[in-house]
Protein backbone atom coordinates (compact mmCIF):
# COMPACT_ATOMS: atom_id res chain seq x y z
CA UNK A 1 0.00 0.00 0.00
CA UNK A 2 1.11 3.43 -0.67
CA UNK A 3 2.17 5.35 2.52
CA UNK A 4 1.27 9.10 2.99
CA UNK A 5 4.78 10.21 2.98
CA UNK A 6 4.54 9.44 -0.59
CA UNK A 7 1.88 11.77 -1.21
CA UNK A 8 2.69 14.50 1.52
CA UNK A 9 6.38 15.20 0.48
CA UNK A 10 7.76 18.01 2.65
CA UNK A 11 7.92 20.43 -0.62
CA UNK A 12 4.53 19.36 -1.44
CA UNK A 13 3.39 21.11 2.18
CA UNK A 14 5.76 23.79 2.08
CA UNK A 15 4.13 25.33 -1.15
CA UNK A 16 0.83 24.21 0.35
CA UNK A 17 1.37 26.38 3.38
CA UNK A 18 3.66 29.08 1.68
CA UNK A 19 2.27 29.43 -1.94
CA UNK A 20 4.31 30.94 -4.34
CA UNK A 21 2.70 33.89 -6.73
CA UNK A 22 -0.84 33.49 -5.12
CA UNK A 23 -3.27 36.60 -6.49
CA UNK A 24 -4.14 38.02 -9.65
CA UNK A 25 -2.88 40.06 -12.31
CA UNK A 26 -4.50 42.89 -14.11
CA UNK A 27 -5.08 43.41 -17.70
CA UNK A 28 -3.67 42.93 -20.39
CA UNK A 29 -3.15 40.05 -18.24
CA UNK A 30 -5.51 37.27 -19.18
CA UNK A 31 -7.40 33.93 -17.19
CA UNK A 32 -9.10 31.25 -17.23
CA UNK A 33 -10.96 29.23 -14.67
CA UNK A 34 -11.30 25.44 -13.80
CA UNK A 35 -13.29 23.69 -11.34
CA UNK A 36 -12.75 19.88 -10.49
CA UNK A 37 -16.12 18.91 -9.95
CA UNK A 38 -15.76 16.21 -8.04
CA UNK A 39 -14.54 17.82 -4.89
CA UNK A 40 -15.87 21.79 -5.92
CA UNK A 41 -12.00 22.41 -6.01
CA UNK A 42 -11.93 26.07 -7.86
CA UNK A 43 -8.51 27.54 -9.54
CA UNK A 44 -7.71 31.04 -11.86
CA UNK A 45 -4.40 31.09 -13.59
CA UNK A 46 -3.55 34.52 -14.82
CA UNK A 47 -0.97 34.68 -17.37
CA UNK A 48 0.82 37.70 -18.93
CA UNK A 49 2.52 36.73 -22.06
CA UNK A 50 4.57 39.63 -23.96
CA UNK A 51 6.67 38.72 -26.85
CA UNK A 52 6.09 34.98 -26.97
CA UNK A 53 7.31 34.77 -22.76
CA UNK A 54 5.20 34.24 -19.77
CA UNK A 55 6.68 37.16 -18.19
CA UNK A 56 4.20 37.16 -15.15
CA UNK A 57 1.63 34.48 -14.03
CA UNK A 58 -0.59 33.87 -10.89
CA UNK A 59 -3.14 31.68 -9.28
CA UNK A 60 -6.18 31.89 -6.94
CA UNK A 61 -8.74 29.88 -5.53
CA UNK A 62 -9.65 27.41 -2.96
CA UNK A 63 -8.28 23.56 -2.85
CA UNK A 64 -6.72 20.81 -1.62
CA UNK A 65 -3.09 20.68 -0.63
CA UNK A 66 -2.52 18.50 -3.75
CA UNK A 67 -3.95 21.23 -5.76
CA UNK A 68 -2.97 24.32 -4.24
CA UNK A 69 0.86 22.85 -4.17
CA UNK A 70 0.42 22.34 -7.64
CA UNK A 71 -0.50 25.01 -8.96
CA UNK A 72 2.07 27.19 -6.52
CA UNK A 73 4.96 25.33 -7.98
CA UNK A 74 3.56 25.48 -11.22
CA UNK A 75 4.00 29.00 -11.45
CA UNK A 76 7.86 28.99 -10.13
CA UNK A 77 8.50 26.55 -12.92
CA UNK A 78 6.81 28.70 -15.85
CA UNK A 79 7.25 32.05 -15.08
CA UNK A 80 10.11 33.86 -16.95
CA UNK A 81 9.66 31.00 -19.68
CA UNK A 82 8.81 31.22 -23.36
CA UNK A 83 5.75 29.79 -24.26
CA UNK A 84 6.73 26.82 -26.26
CA UNK A 85 9.00 25.79 -23.01
CA UNK A 86 6.30 26.06 -20.72
CA UNK A 87 3.59 23.72 -23.25
CA UNK A 88 7.19 21.22 -23.10
CA UNK A 89 6.82 21.40 -19.24
CA UNK A 90 3.44 20.83 -19.04
CA UNK A 91 3.72 17.76 -21.38
CA UNK A 92 6.05 16.26 -19.41
CA UNK A 93 4.54 17.25 -16.43
CA UNK A 94 1.04 15.56 -17.97
CA UNK A 95 3.18 12.73 -18.63
CA UNK A 96 4.63 11.98 -15.37
CA UNK A 97 0.67 12.11 -13.90
CA UNK A 98 -0.26 9.60 -16.37
CA UNK A 99 -2.91 11.62 -18.12
CA UNK A 100 -0.34 13.09 -21.37
CA UNK A 101 -3.04 12.52 -24.13
CA UNK A 102 -1.57 13.24 -27.50
CA UNK A 103 1.02 11.51 -29.33
CA UNK A 104 4.13 13.70 -30.10
CA UNK A 105 7.15 13.10 -27.74
CA UNK A 106 7.98 14.54 -24.34
CA UNK A 107 10.72 16.11 -23.54
CA UNK A 108 13.13 13.91 -21.59
CA UNK A 109 15.97 16.39 -20.99
CA UNK A 110 13.53 18.99 -19.29
CA UNK A 111 13.99 19.13 -15.25
CA UNK A 112 10.69 19.49 -13.52
CA UNK A 113 12.65 20.47 -10.52
CA UNK A 114 10.70 20.64 -7.06
CA UNK A 115 7.66 19.10 -9.05
CA UNK A 116 9.10 15.46 -9.21
CA UNK A 117 7.87 15.73 -5.70
CA UNK A 118 4.32 15.23 -7.04
CA UNK A 119 5.25 12.03 -8.61
CA UNK A 120 3.68 10.33 -5.66
CA UNK A 121 0.24 11.80 -6.46
CA UNK A 122 0.27 8.94 -9.13
CA UNK A 123 -0.39 5.87 -6.66
CA UNK A 124 -3.01 8.13 -5.96
CA UNK A 125 -5.18 7.73 -8.73
CA UNK A 126 -8.03 9.73 -7.18
CA UNK A 127 -5.99 12.77 -6.73
CA UNK A 128 -4.60 13.05 -10.03
CA UNK A 129 -7.16 15.62 -10.97
CA UNK A 130 -6.05 17.56 -7.96
CA UNK A 131 -2.85 17.65 -9.51
CA UNK A 132 -3.42 18.13 -12.62
CA UNK A 133 -6.15 20.64 -12.22
CA UNK A 134 -4.24 24.09 -12.49
CA UNK A 135 -1.91 22.68 -15.35
CA UNK A 136 -5.08 22.57 -17.66
CA UNK A 137 -6.57 25.78 -16.52
CA UNK A 138 -3.04 27.44 -17.63
CA UNK A 139 -3.57 25.74 -20.78
CA UNK A 140 -6.80 27.58 -21.27
CA UNK A 141 -5.56 30.65 -20.50
CA UNK A 142 -2.60 30.34 -23.14
CA UNK A 143 -5.37 29.63 -25.27
CA UNK A 144 -7.33 32.83 -24.40
CA UNK A 145 -4.01 35.00 -24.72
CA UNK A 146 -3.74 33.56 -28.53
CA UNK A 147 -1.20 30.98 -27.77
CA UNK B 1 -36.89 -2.44 21.69
CA UNK B 2 -33.02 -1.43 20.54
CA UNK B 3 -31.04 -2.59 18.33
CA UNK B 4 -28.48 -5.80 18.18
CA UNK B 5 -25.73 -3.76 16.12
CA UNK B 6 -23.10 -7.03 17.08
CA UNK B 7 -25.89 -9.12 15.44
CA UNK B 8 -26.76 -6.96 12.55
CA UNK B 9 -23.08 -6.84 11.37
CA UNK B 10 -22.82 -10.08 10.99
CA UNK B 11 -25.35 -9.94 8.43
CA UNK B 12 -22.96 -6.75 6.60
CA UNK B 13 -20.14 -9.80 5.25
CA UNK B 14 -18.11 -6.30 3.92
CA UNK B 15 -17.99 -5.26 7.28
CA UNK B 16 -15.69 -8.30 8.12
CA UNK B 17 -13.30 -7.59 5.63
CA UNK B 18 -9.73 -6.17 6.44
CA UNK B 19 -7.75 -3.68 4.58
CA UNK B 20 -4.14 -3.84 5.17
CA UNK B 21 -5.05 -5.85 8.10
CA UNK B 22 -7.23 -3.57 9.42
CA UNK B 23 -11.45 -3.59 9.82
CA UNK B 24 -13.23 -1.44 7.72
CA UNK B 25 -14.95 1.64 9.30
CA UNK B 26 -17.77 2.47 6.78
CA UNK B 27 -18.81 6.04 7.48
CA UNK B 28 -20.23 6.45 3.99
CA UNK B 29 -24.05 5.41 3.99
CA UNK B 30 -25.53 8.64 3.11
CA UNK B 31 -23.67 7.99 0.00
CA UNK B 32 -24.57 4.28 -0.78
CA UNK B 33 -25.15 2.03 2.23
CA UNK B 34 -23.83 -1.90 2.15
CA UNK B 35 -25.52 -5.08 1.88
CA UNK B 36 -26.81 -7.37 4.19
CA UNK B 37 -26.26 -11.18 3.13
CA UNK B 38 -30.02 -11.51 2.21
CA UNK B 39 -30.06 -9.27 0.02
CA UNK B 40 -26.73 -10.14 -1.89
CA UNK B 41 -28.76 -14.08 -1.38
CA UNK B 42 -31.80 -12.55 -3.03
CA UNK B 43 -30.15 -11.41 -6.09
CA UNK B 44 -27.78 -14.71 -6.75
CA UNK B 45 -30.40 -16.54 -5.77
CA UNK B 46 -32.81 -15.30 -8.62
CA UNK B 47 -29.72 -14.92 -11.28
CA UNK B 48 -28.99 -18.47 -10.38
CA UNK B 49 -32.32 -19.93 -10.41
CA UNK B 50 -35.14 -17.64 -11.63
CA UNK B 51 -33.64 -15.16 -14.15
CA UNK B 52 -36.84 -14.34 -16.91
CA UNK B 53 -38.31 -11.50 -18.35
CA UNK B 54 -41.74 -9.77 -16.77
CA UNK B 55 -44.93 -9.36 -17.39
CA UNK B 56 -44.63 -10.73 -21.06
CA UNK B 57 -44.60 -14.19 -20.97
CA UNK B 58 -46.53 -17.58 -20.14
CA UNK B 59 -44.17 -19.89 -18.86
CA UNK B 60 -44.14 -20.54 -15.23
CA UNK B 61 -40.34 -19.12 -14.85
CA UNK B 62 -41.67 -15.70 -15.96
CA UNK B 63 -44.63 -16.01 -13.69
CA UNK B 64 -42.45 -16.26 -10.75
CA UNK B 65 -40.31 -13.76 -11.77
CA UNK B 66 -43.27 -11.58 -12.55
CA UNK B 67 -44.56 -12.44 -8.80
CA UNK B 68 -41.20 -11.77 -7.08
CA UNK B 69 -40.72 -8.01 -8.83
CA UNK B 70 -44.64 -7.36 -8.18
CA UNK B 71 -43.77 -8.27 -4.63
CA UNK B 72 -41.25 -5.77 -3.70
CA UNK B 73 -44.24 -3.09 -5.04
CA UNK B 74 -46.49 -4.26 -2.72
CA UNK B 75 -43.34 -4.73 0.46
CA UNK B 76 -42.45 -1.21 -0.75
CA UNK B 77 -46.20 0.22 -0.87
CA UNK B 78 -46.53 -1.11 2.78
CA UNK B 79 -43.08 0.13 3.84
CA UNK B 80 -44.41 3.88 3.41
CA UNK B 81 -47.75 3.31 4.03
CA UNK B 82 -49.06 4.14 0.01
CA UNK B 83 -52.71 3.58 -0.51
CA UNK B 84 -52.16 1.23 -3.54
CA UNK B 85 -49.08 -0.64 -4.77
CA UNK B 86 -49.40 0.51 -8.51
CA UNK B 87 -48.39 3.62 -6.84
CA UNK B 88 -45.41 2.85 -6.21
CA UNK B 89 -43.19 3.41 -9.89
CA UNK B 90 -39.69 2.06 -10.64
CA UNK B 91 -37.34 3.95 -12.02
CA UNK B 92 -33.48 4.00 -12.49
CA UNK B 93 -32.56 5.63 -9.49
CA UNK B 94 -33.98 8.62 -7.21
CA UNK B 95 -32.62 11.17 -9.73
CA UNK B 96 -34.65 9.88 -12.37
CA UNK B 97 -37.54 9.61 -10.40
CA UNK B 98 -37.28 13.72 -9.53
CA UNK B 99 -36.61 14.20 -12.85
CA UNK B 100 -39.94 11.60 -13.84
CA UNK B 101 -41.94 14.11 -11.77
CA UNK B 102 -40.42 17.28 -12.47
CA UNK B 103 -40.23 17.37 -16.35
CA UNK B 104 -43.84 15.41 -16.43
CA UNK B 105 -45.68 17.24 -14.30
CA UNK B 106 -43.76 20.15 -15.11
CA UNK B 107 -44.13 20.36 -18.45
CA UNK B 108 -48.29 19.52 -18.08
CA UNK B 109 -48.88 22.11 -15.70
CA UNK B 110 -46.08 25.09 -15.23
CA UNK B 111 -45.81 28.21 -17.86
CA UNK B 112 -43.99 31.09 -18.05
CA UNK B 113 -44.11 33.55 -14.92
CA UNK B 114 -45.21 30.23 -12.69
CA UNK B 115 -43.27 29.26 -9.33
CA UNK B 116 -41.63 26.79 -7.64
CA UNK B 117 -40.33 27.14 -4.01
CA UNK B 118 -37.28 24.93 -3.20
CA UNK B 119 -35.42 25.29 -0.13
CA UNK B 120 -31.69 26.18 -0.15
CA UNK B 121 -30.78 22.28 1.09
CA UNK B 122 -31.57 20.29 -1.82
CA UNK B 123 -29.35 17.85 -3.78
CA UNK B 124 -29.09 18.56 -7.52
CA UNK B 125 -31.21 16.74 -8.10
CA UNK B 126 -34.08 18.45 -6.93
CA UNK B 127 -32.51 21.78 -8.30
CA UNK B 128 -30.99 20.93 -11.87
CA UNK B 129 -34.12 19.31 -13.64
CA UNK B 130 -36.35 22.69 -12.22
CA UNK B 131 -32.88 24.93 -13.95
CA UNK B 132 -33.67 22.54 -16.83
CA UNK B 133 -37.71 23.90 -16.91
CA UNK B 134 -36.90 27.58 -15.95
CA UNK B 135 -35.04 27.47 -19.46
CA UNK B 136 -37.38 24.87 -21.54
CA UNK B 137 -40.45 27.10 -19.76
CA UNK B 138 -39.94 30.11 -18.36
CA UNK B 139 -40.52 29.20 -14.67
CA UNK B 140 -39.57 30.75 -11.69
CA UNK B 141 -37.45 29.50 -8.70
CA UNK B 142 -38.00 30.71 -5.20
CA UNK B 143 -36.15 29.69 -2.33
CA UNK B 144 -36.69 28.85 1.14
CA UNK B 145 -33.23 29.89 3.05
CA UNK B 146 -31.76 27.92 6.06
CA UNK B 147 -31.33 29.62 10.06
CA UNK B 148 -28.14 29.43 11.26
CA UNK B 149 -28.19 26.12 12.66
CA UNK B 150 -28.83 24.45 9.60
CA UNK B 151 -33.24 24.13 9.26
CA UNK B 152 -35.11 25.62 7.00
CA UNK B 153 -36.26 29.28 8.07
CA UNK B 154 -39.69 28.75 8.15
CA UNK B 155 -40.50 32.73 9.38
CA UNK B 156 -41.63 33.59 5.87
CA UNK B 157 -42.82 30.02 4.78
CA UNK B 158 -46.45 31.29 3.98
CA UNK B 159 -45.49 34.23 2.01
CA UNK B 160 -42.73 32.49 0.22
CA UNK B 161 -45.63 30.07 -0.86
CA UNK B 162 -48.35 32.61 -2.16
CA UNK B 163 -48.90 31.93 -6.05
CA UNK B 164 -46.65 29.13 -6.03
CA UNK B 165 -47.50 26.05 -7.87
CA UNK B 166 -45.05 23.32 -6.06
CA UNK B 167 -42.92 23.08 -3.49
CA UNK B 168 -40.45 21.15 -3.60
CA UNK B 169 -38.19 19.80 -0.80
CA UNK B 170 -36.19 17.31 0.62
CA UNK B 171 -36.97 15.31 4.11
CA UNK B 172 -33.17 15.32 5.15
CA UNK B 173 -30.28 17.04 4.51
CA UNK B 174 -27.79 15.29 2.89
CA UNK B 175 -25.14 17.78 3.84
CA UNK B 176 -26.49 19.47 7.31
CA UNK B 177 -28.16 15.89 8.62
CA UNK B 178 -31.56 18.41 9.59
CA UNK B 179 -34.69 16.15 9.60
CA UNK B 180 -37.38 18.60 7.85
CA UNK B 181 -41.26 18.78 9.08
CA UNK B 182 -42.54 17.08 5.99
CA UNK B 183 -46.04 17.24 7.22
CA UNK B 184 -46.51 20.91 8.52
CA UNK B 185 -44.72 21.80 5.00
CA UNK B 186 -47.25 19.69 3.12
CA UNK B 187 -49.54 21.56 4.56
CA UNK B 188 -48.84 24.60 4.10
CA UNK B 189 -48.37 23.80 0.18
CA UNK B 190 -51.18 22.51 0.09
CA UNK B 191 -53.39 25.47 1.87
CA UNK B 192 -51.27 27.75 -0.57
CA UNK B 193 -52.39 25.67 -3.87
CA UNK B 194 -49.41 24.17 -4.31
CA UNK B 195 -48.53 20.53 -4.51
CA UNK B 196 -46.29 18.99 -2.09
CA UNK B 197 -42.53 17.30 -3.83
CA UNK B 198 -40.60 15.20 -1.26
CA UNK B 199 -37.00 14.17 -1.82
CA UNK B 200 -37.12 10.95 0.99
CA UNK B 201 -34.10 9.82 -0.80
CA UNK B 202 -31.87 10.31 3.28
CA UNK B 203 -35.08 9.63 5.58
CA UNK B 204 -36.67 6.66 3.99
CA UNK B 205 -33.65 4.47 4.85
CA UNK B 206 -33.71 5.81 8.35
CA UNK B 207 -37.28 6.12 10.07
CA UNK B 208 -40.83 5.09 9.59
CA UNK B 209 -42.48 6.80 6.35
CA UNK B 210 -45.89 7.32 6.04
CA UNK B 211 -47.07 9.00 3.03
CA UNK B 212 -50.45 9.55 4.01
CA UNK B 213 -49.40 11.01 7.33
CA UNK B 214 -46.84 13.55 5.27
CA UNK B 215 -50.11 14.03 2.93
CA UNK B 216 -47.36 14.72 0.13
CA UNK B 217 -48.44 14.49 -3.41
CA UNK B 218 -45.11 13.18 -4.63
CA UNK B 219 -42.08 11.19 -2.31
CA UNK B 220 -38.37 9.98 -4.08
CA UNK B 221 -36.05 7.60 -3.14
CA UNK B 222 -33.34 5.20 -3.80
CA UNK B 223 -32.98 1.19 -2.97
CA UNK B 224 -29.18 1.64 -2.62
CA UNK B 225 -29.00 3.85 -0.01
CA UNK B 226 -31.49 1.56 1.92
CA UNK B 227 -29.58 -1.78 1.74
CA UNK B 228 -30.96 -2.53 -1.65
CA UNK B 229 -28.70 -3.14 -4.66
CA UNK B 230 -28.12 0.08 -7.23
CA UNK B 231 -29.84 0.69 -10.99
CA UNK B 232 -33.21 1.19 -8.66
CA UNK B 233 -35.29 4.58 -7.76
CA UNK B 234 -38.73 4.43 -6.78
CA UNK B 235 -41.58 7.13 -6.74
CA UNK B 236 -44.50 7.36 -5.05
CA UNK B 237 -47.33 9.85 -5.99
CA UNK B 238 -51.11 9.91 -5.54
CA UNK B 239 -53.11 7.97 -7.87
CA UNK B 240 -55.19 10.60 -9.31
CA UNK B 241 -52.22 13.15 -10.16
CA UNK B 242 -50.10 9.59 -11.82
CA UNK B 243 -53.24 9.14 -14.03
CA UNK B 244 -53.27 12.63 -14.81
CA UNK B 245 -49.34 12.75 -15.59
CA UNK B 246 -48.06 12.27 -19.33
CA UNK B 247 -45.68 9.63 -19.41
CA UNK B 248 -41.86 10.94 -19.27
CA UNK B 249 -39.95 7.59 -21.05
CA UNK B 250 -41.88 6.20 -24.65
CA UNK B 251 -41.36 2.47 -24.85
CA UNK B 252 -41.82 -1.14 -24.49
CA UNK B 253 -44.03 -2.02 -21.65
CA UNK B 254 -45.54 1.44 -21.31
CA UNK B 255 -47.72 1.32 -24.00
CA UNK B 256 -51.74 0.27 -24.32
CA UNK B 257 -51.20 0.63 -27.86
CA UNK B 258 -49.82 1.74 -30.75
CA UNK B 259 -50.52 2.32 -33.62
CA UNK B 260 -48.71 4.28 -36.98
CA UNK B 261 -50.15 7.60 -36.00
CA UNK B 262 -50.06 7.22 -32.25
CA UNK B 263 -50.35 5.40 -29.22
CA UNK B 264 -52.11 5.20 -25.85
CA UNK B 265 -50.15 4.49 -22.26
CA UNK B 266 -50.66 1.59 -20.16
CA UNK B 267 -52.58 1.65 -17.09
CA UNK B 268 -50.66 2.51 -13.74
CA UNK B 269 -47.98 1.64 -12.98
CA UNK B 270 -46.76 0.23 -16.14
CA UNK B 271 -47.49 3.68 -17.36
CA UNK B 272 -43.93 5.20 -16.18
CA UNK B 273 -41.89 2.15 -16.39
CA UNK B 274 -40.69 1.81 -20.52
CA UNK B 275 -38.29 -0.83 -21.16
CA UNK B 276 -36.88 -3.69 -19.42
CA UNK B 277 -36.43 -2.99 -15.54
CA UNK B 278 -33.73 -4.08 -13.10
CA UNK B 279 -35.72 -6.95 -12.62
CA UNK B 280 -33.14 -8.66 -9.87
CA UNK B 281 -32.34 -5.34 -8.48
CA UNK B 282 -35.81 -4.52 -7.56
CA UNK B 283 -36.37 -8.63 -6.59
CA UNK B 284 -33.23 -7.95 -4.18
CA UNK B 285 -34.45 -4.46 -2.86
CA UNK B 286 -37.61 -6.42 -1.74
CA UNK B 287 -35.48 -8.40 0.58
CA UNK B 288 -33.81 -5.01 1.90
CA UNK B 289 -37.55 -3.78 2.46
CA UNK B 290 -38.25 -7.19 4.46
CA UNK B 291 -34.30 -7.26 6.39
CA UNK B 292 -35.61 -3.81 7.50
CA UNK B 293 -38.99 -4.37 8.53
CA UNK B 294 -37.89 -7.25 10.49
CA UNK B 295 -35.67 -5.05 12.57
CA UNK B 296 -37.98 -1.76 13.12
CA UNK B 297 -37.84 1.17 11.55
CA UNK B 298 -38.46 3.11 14.69
CA UNK B 299 -35.46 1.41 16.33
CA UNK B 300 -33.30 1.66 13.30
CA UNK B 301 -34.07 5.93 14.02
CA UNK B 302 -33.56 5.20 17.41
CA UNK B 303 -30.41 4.18 17.43
CA UNK B 304 -29.77 6.70 15.17
CA UNK B 305 -30.21 9.39 17.63
CA UNK B 306 -28.23 7.67 20.18
CA UNK B 307 -25.35 7.30 17.79
CA UNK B 308 -26.21 11.20 16.94
CA UNK B 309 -25.94 12.13 20.36
CA UNK B 310 -22.51 10.34 20.86
CA UNK B 311 -20.63 11.54 17.90
CA UNK B 312 -21.85 15.04 18.77
CA UNK B 313 -21.20 14.93 21.79
CA UNK B 314 -17.38 12.40 21.81
CA UNK B 315 -16.21 15.01 18.84
CA UNK B 316 -17.06 18.16 20.61
CA UNK B 317 -15.72 17.45 24.04
CA UNK B 318 -12.43 15.82 22.19
CA UNK B 319 -11.80 18.63 19.84
CA UNK B 320 -13.79 21.37 20.93
CA UNK B 321 -13.31 24.61 18.85
CA UNK B 322 -11.44 22.61 16.58
CA UNK B 323 -13.96 20.71 15.17
CA UNK B 324 -16.82 22.45 13.23
CA UNK B 325 -20.02 20.46 12.83
CA UNK B 326 -22.59 21.71 10.57
CA UNK B 327 -26.32 21.34 11.15
CA UNK B 328 -28.72 21.12 14.04
CA UNK B 329 -27.13 19.92 17.54
CA UNK B 330 -30.17 18.22 18.94
CA UNK B 331 -30.22 14.39 17.51
CA UNK B 332 -34.35 14.82 17.55
CA UNK B 333 -33.79 17.25 14.64
CA UNK B 334 -31.29 15.34 12.92
CA UNK B 335 -30.35 11.90 11.27
CA UNK B 336 -26.80 10.55 11.52
CA UNK B 337 -25.07 12.62 8.53
CA UNK B 338 -22.14 14.69 10.04
CA UNK B 339 -20.73 17.37 7.52
CA UNK B 340 -17.69 18.93 9.39
CA UNK B 341 -14.90 21.47 9.10
CA UNK B 342 -11.42 20.14 11.34
CA UNK B 343 -8.79 22.43 11.99
CA UNK B 344 -8.60 23.94 8.58
CA UNK B 345 -7.77 20.74 7.06
CA UNK B 346 -9.30 20.50 3.67
CA UNK B 347 -11.32 17.60 3.86
CA UNK B 348 -10.06 15.93 0.40
CA UNK B 349 -6.65 15.54 2.45
CA UNK B 350 -8.89 14.56 5.37
CA UNK B 351 -10.41 12.01 3.98
CA UNK B 352 -6.88 10.74 2.36
CA UNK B 353 -5.20 10.67 5.83
CA UNK B 354 -8.64 8.71 7.58
CA UNK B 355 -8.48 6.14 4.42
CA UNK B 356 -4.97 5.34 6.45
CA UNK B 357 -7.32 4.08 8.91
CA UNK B 358 -10.20 2.92 6.96
CA UNK B 359 -12.57 5.23 8.07
CA UNK B 360 -14.73 5.53 5.03
CA UNK B 361 -16.11 9.44 4.58
CA UNK B 362 -17.05 11.73 1.97
CA UNK B 363 -14.78 14.37 0.55
CA UNK B 364 -16.86 16.84 -1.46
CA UNK B 365 -19.51 19.30 -2.25
CA UNK B 366 -22.11 16.23 -1.52
CA UNK B 367 -24.44 17.16 -4.81
CA UNK B 368 -25.17 20.92 -3.25
CA UNK B 369 -23.23 23.28 -4.39
CA UNK B 370 -25.66 25.98 -3.62
CA UNK B 371 -25.97 24.77 -0.06
CA UNK B 372 -21.88 24.65 -0.06
CA UNK B 373 -21.72 28.63 -1.19
CA UNK B 374 -24.42 29.35 2.01
CA UNK B 375 -22.06 27.50 4.22
CA UNK B 376 -19.23 29.64 2.70
CA UNK B 377 -17.13 26.10 2.05
CA UNK B 378 -15.86 24.85 -1.27
CA UNK B 379 -16.39 21.39 -0.15
CA UNK B 380 -16.58 19.46 3.73
CA UNK B 381 -16.16 15.83 4.87
CA UNK B 382 -19.00 14.05 5.76
CA UNK B 383 -19.40 11.27 8.14
CA UNK B 384 -22.44 9.18 7.88
CA UNK B 385 -23.42 6.61 10.26
CA UNK B 386 -26.69 3.68 9.68
CA UNK B 387 -27.81 0.59 11.14
CA UNK B 388 -24.67 -1.25 11.13
CA UNK B 389 -22.23 1.63 12.83
CA UNK B 390 -21.04 1.41 16.26
CA UNK B 391 -19.77 4.34 19.02
CA UNK B 392 -16.44 2.05 18.82
CA UNK B 393 -16.47 3.64 15.26
CA UNK B 394 -17.15 7.15 16.20
CA UNK B 395 -13.98 6.61 18.56
CA UNK B 396 -11.89 5.16 15.33
CA UNK B 397 -12.88 8.32 13.24
CA UNK B 398 -12.19 10.48 15.90
CA UNK B 399 -8.62 8.45 16.73
CA UNK B 400 -7.99 9.11 12.94
CA UNK B 401 -8.77 12.83 12.55
CA UNK B 402 -6.21 13.06 15.33
CA UNK B 403 -3.61 11.83 12.76
CA UNK B 404 -4.30 14.01 10.37
CA UNK B 405 -3.25 16.92 12.54
CA UNK B 406 0.58 15.29 12.27
CA UNK B 407 0.80 16.19 8.80
CA UNK B 408 -0.63 19.70 8.33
Amino acid sequence: MAGLEDLYREIILDHYRTPRNRGELDAPAVSAEGHNPLCGDEIRIFVDVQNGIVTDVRFNGSGCSISQSSASMMTSAIKGKPVEQVKAIVKKFKSMMTVDEDESPVDESLNLGDLEALQGVVKFPVRIKCATLGWNTLLDALTTAGQ
Amino acid sequence: MSLDVASIRQDFPVLHRLINDKPLVYLDSANTSQKPQVVIDALANFMSNGYAPINRSAYQLAAEATDLFEGTRTALAKFINAPKAHEVIFTKNATEALNLVIMSWGRANMNAGDTVLLTHMEHHANIVPWHMLVAERGIQLRWVPLTSDGQLDLSNLDSLLQGVKAFSFTSMSNVLGTINPVQQLCAAAHKAGAIAIVDGCQSVPHQPTDVQAWDADFVTFSSHKMCGPSGVGVLWGREELLEALPPFLGGGNMIADVRLDGFTTAELPAKFEAGTPAIAEVIALGAAVNYLENLGMANIRRHEIEMSTYVLNSLTARFGDDITIHGPTNPELRGATFSFAFRGIHPHDLSQVLDQSNVCVRAGHHCAKPLMRILGANATARASFYLYNTQQEADMLADALDSASDIF
